[in-house]
């Protein structure tokens, strides 16, 4: 089956055989060609997004919330360097995403033409591979196998570059095939035998405990339903990074909370007192391991990762696994059913009876007020009042992110979209649009913070165009809190330039994007507010007045160890918790 | 409790030498994302060799010599053999006895007695005089990296001008192939 045709038309083909819905982009100069055939027809549906940025946050969240690659178009020049950012967050996350570039015609290309860049040389740290087309012939196996790259193995972003001139240029087109990359196969099945050692070593265990990540949501949802099996299978508790809430239900028994800096007092005590631990598909990132010397010092380590080079990187670990988490962990699953390990259940209850001691310290506590709305009550009631409900979740990132993963709790994968390796701010706003054009039915949140929402505050405008009714949530500290905080542990409470000055009336904002606007700083009428944001049709801005200096804790501060966590009924000086070399750690 | 923090030091820190052999698509750009990659990422590159060694199916072999850690040579071949265009990773070090040679051009500039000197040298060493002039010579020189590096020790002092190298190419020893 092969067809004559433009190379603007292959590649508006390549994306309907791929099964793309929905595409996000700005046009400009370079890709008028691909607009002119993306005009021509109605199967893909361009979003117009409000700045490129935008667009690749946009395609995170699609693809984040619904498991299929996020497509994004941008022009040359400026279109391609704003979407750096983005593809960055998409390499850091493992968040499979296609970008098309368009690029100044091939006779041109290092002639500094207007609105050319090297897009190739500026993206290829940032993404998993990249292509400058610069024959037509290429054209059709350059687009198909981006997407085969961009999802197999580790997820990741593709760019391909494509030259004017091989916009307009005519070729013939082909479909794509099975394994389009001649030669690119990431392993995916586990080896069988470090598996069974693996079972092995969880059979003796005494103080074990599971150590999820992002991995296992990027392994499809049946990963997850095996992880859920194999937990309680073994009885063992669970935990889980930023980049893994949903895997593991927090309703359930097993489940300890987030782990890491801002994770929970259990979490963070049970992976340093653990005597095995079984990571899957999460990577030893620094926010995870705090003072890595002294990071569970006690405990042998099985490491379960699609990527080789994870393994070993920051953490030595004795059984490491290459392979997909949904392979592994149905492996798992099927050989502890076989062999029934005897497992050492005394052992196991004291270590049970240890994990309640901690949960016992009620960690996420906090102290509540009746004259102010606290930014930890603020996430509790709108958990507890979208409860039930089809309910997405994104944030920009900051102490309102940690306090999102801290007290809205997820019972599925896919519901939680949040910038956790880059820590880009601005990302949560964009990414709901995109959720919200995967899930139109679903009631989408953006949970942000008065100084991330403005980075990105243009795409209301998209929005508003194509009627999407996502809420944003701000909890509105008046302070880049995250920053303060910092700033308030390392550098004597000298707020430099963390105070959000001339802020712009944020329920007047709503009204002139075309959408809805709340305000509430009173405890008292927090519920109504909150009710009237869920049950309004279309996009909302909530200013959620809250406490101005709350610290988001539990901490582990930087350069310290799990066991030397900070909780909050801390009473000492916040001043001296971090010493000079930790200052020096971000 | 001891005050050390990042980095970790439960591996083993010795610094070893090895040279890595890799065999890649010959596309545009692969140098740049190999070389890229050792910028990034803080690794030493010792030396580095590229050319195409099978045309009809575009294949290129690129030997890197890079020296560090046994954590941080594994983290190299990892990230190596993760690239999209890297076919395979060999560890020549690791595989035991490989061939190593580089070839070099060497200017010794002079009259009188260090000329005489230079290619008595020359000789010795086993090295073609490629180009003579009455003023210079210009040798080539194809052995192990040691030999050349004594041979350009010993040159110094003869007038030794310009040198230019290759950089390393490798083999594995016996019948394996890659």
């Amino acid at each position: 089956m092969s067809e004559m045709m433009t190379g603007a038309e292959m590649v508006v083909r390549a994306l309907r055989d791929q099964n793309v819905e929905h595409l996000f982009g700005y046009p400009g100069g370079a890709v008028l060609p691909i607009y002119d055939a993306l005009f021509q027809q109605d199967f893909v549906k361009h979003i117009l997004v409000r700045q490129e940025g935008g667009a690749v946050h946009s395609a995170e969240g699609y693809a984040r919330s619904s498991g299929k690659v996020g497509v994004v178009l941008v022009t040359s020049g400026p279109g391609a360097t704003n979407a750096v950012t983005g593809l960055t967050d998409a390499l850091m996350d493992s968040i499979p995403l296609v970008c098309i570039t368009g690029q100044v015609p091939t006779h041109l290309i290092g002639s500094d033409a207007f609105q050319e860049c090297d897009t190739v040389g500026i993206t290829r740290s940032c993404t998993k591979h990249n292509y400058l087309v610069k024959r037509i012939e290429d054209l059709p196996r350059i687009l198909h196998e981006a997407f085969y790259v961009a999802s197999n193995g580790r997820p990741g972003p593709v760019v391909i570059d494509i030259p004017k001139d091989i916009q307009f240029a005519k070729g013939v087109y082909s479909r794509p095939k099975d394994n389009q990359h001649k030669t690119y196969r990431p392993t995916v099945k586990g080896d069988l035998s470090k598996i069974k050692a693996a079972i092995d070593l969880m059979s003796k265990a005494k103080r074990p405990v599971f150590y999820t990540g992002g991995g296992v949501i990027n392994a499809g949802p049946h990963a997850s339903a095996l992880l859920r099996e194999l937990v309680h299978l073994t009885g063992f508790p669970c935990t889980s990074t930023l980049m893994g809430l949903g895997a593991f239900p927090a309703a359930d028994k097993q489940w300890l909370g987030m782990l890491g800096m801002h994770g929970t007092y259990e979490a963070n005590l049970a992976m340093h007192g653990c005597d095995v631990m079984i990571n899957i598909g999460a990577r030893f990132d620094d926010r995870i391991t705090g003072r890595i010397d002294a990071f569970s010092p006690g405990s042998r380590k099985i490491h379960v990762d699609i990527d080789p080079s994870s393994i070993n990187k920051n953490v030595k670990v004795e059984i490491p696994i290459v392979g997909d988490c949904a392979h592994v962990l149905e492996d798992m699953v099927r050989l502890w059913r076989e062999l029934s390990p005897q497992v050492d259940k005394p052992a196991l209850k004291s270590w049970w009876g240890q994990i309640n001691e901690w949960r016992g310290r009620n960690s996420l506590g906090f102290q509540n007020s009746d004259t102010i709305i606290k930014p930890q009550h603020a996430v509790q009631r709108l958990y507890e009042l979208t409860k039930g409900r089809d309910t997405y979740v994104t944030t920009e990132v900051g102490q309102h992110q940690m306090w999102a993963a801290q007290y809205f709790h997820f019972e599925e994968p896919n519901r939680w979209m949040t910038s956790g390796g880059l820590g880009t701010m601005g990302y949560g706003l964009p990414a709901a649009i995109g959720v919200q054009l995967a899930h139109p039915k679903a009631l989408v949140i953006d949970i942000a913070g008065e100084a991330s929402i403005l980075m990105n505050i243009q795409e209301m405008s998209t929005a508003l165009q194509y009627r999407l009714p996502v809420k944003i949530f701000i909890l509105n500290n008046e302070y880049m809190g995250m920053v303060r905080q910092w700033q308030e542990l390392l550098h004597g409470g000298r707020y430099s330039s963390s105070y959000s000055e001339a802020l712009p009336d944020f329920v007047k904002l709503a009204e002139a994007y075309g959408s809805h606007g709340i305000r509430c700083s009173d405890p008292a009428k927090l519920d109504d507010a909150i009710m009237e944001m869920i049950e309004t049709p279309r996009a909302v801005i909530f200013d959620c007045v809250v406490a101005k200096e709350e610290n988001c804790f539990p901490m582990i501060p930087s350069g310290k160890a799990h066991n030397e966590m900070i909780l909050n009924d801390f009473t000492g000086d916040t001043k001296t918790v971090i010493d000079a070399k930790g200052r020096e750690l971000v | 409790m001891s005050v050390s923090h990042y980095p970790a030091v439960s591996f083993d820190q010795t610094v070893r030498r090895h040279t890595l052999s890799v065999i890649v698509d010959n596309e545009p750009g692969v140098l740049s994302r190999i070389a890229g990659l050792f910028s990034g990422r803080g690794y030493n590159i010792e030396s580095l060799t590229v050319s195409e060694t099978e045309a009809e199916k575009h294949i290129s072999r690129i030997t890197i010599v890079t020296s560090g850690s046994e954590k941080i040579i594994d983290q190299i071949k990892n990230h190596l053999d993760r690239l999209v265009p890297v076919h395979r990773v060999v560890d020549l070090t690791l595989q035991g006895e490989s061939i190593e040679r580089e070839l070099a051009l060497l200017k010794v500039v002079g009259k009188g007695d260090h000329r005489m000197e230079a290619l008595r040298l020359a000789t010795a060493f086993g090295a073609r005089t490629i180009d003579a002039t009455v003023t210079s010579f210009v040798f080539e020189l194809t052995g192990a990296t040691d030999d050349i590096e004594r041979f350009i020790k010993v040159l110094g002092p003869c007038g030794l001008a310009e040198v230019s190298r290759t950089g390393i190419a490798a083999m594995a020893r016996g019948s394996e192939v890659m």
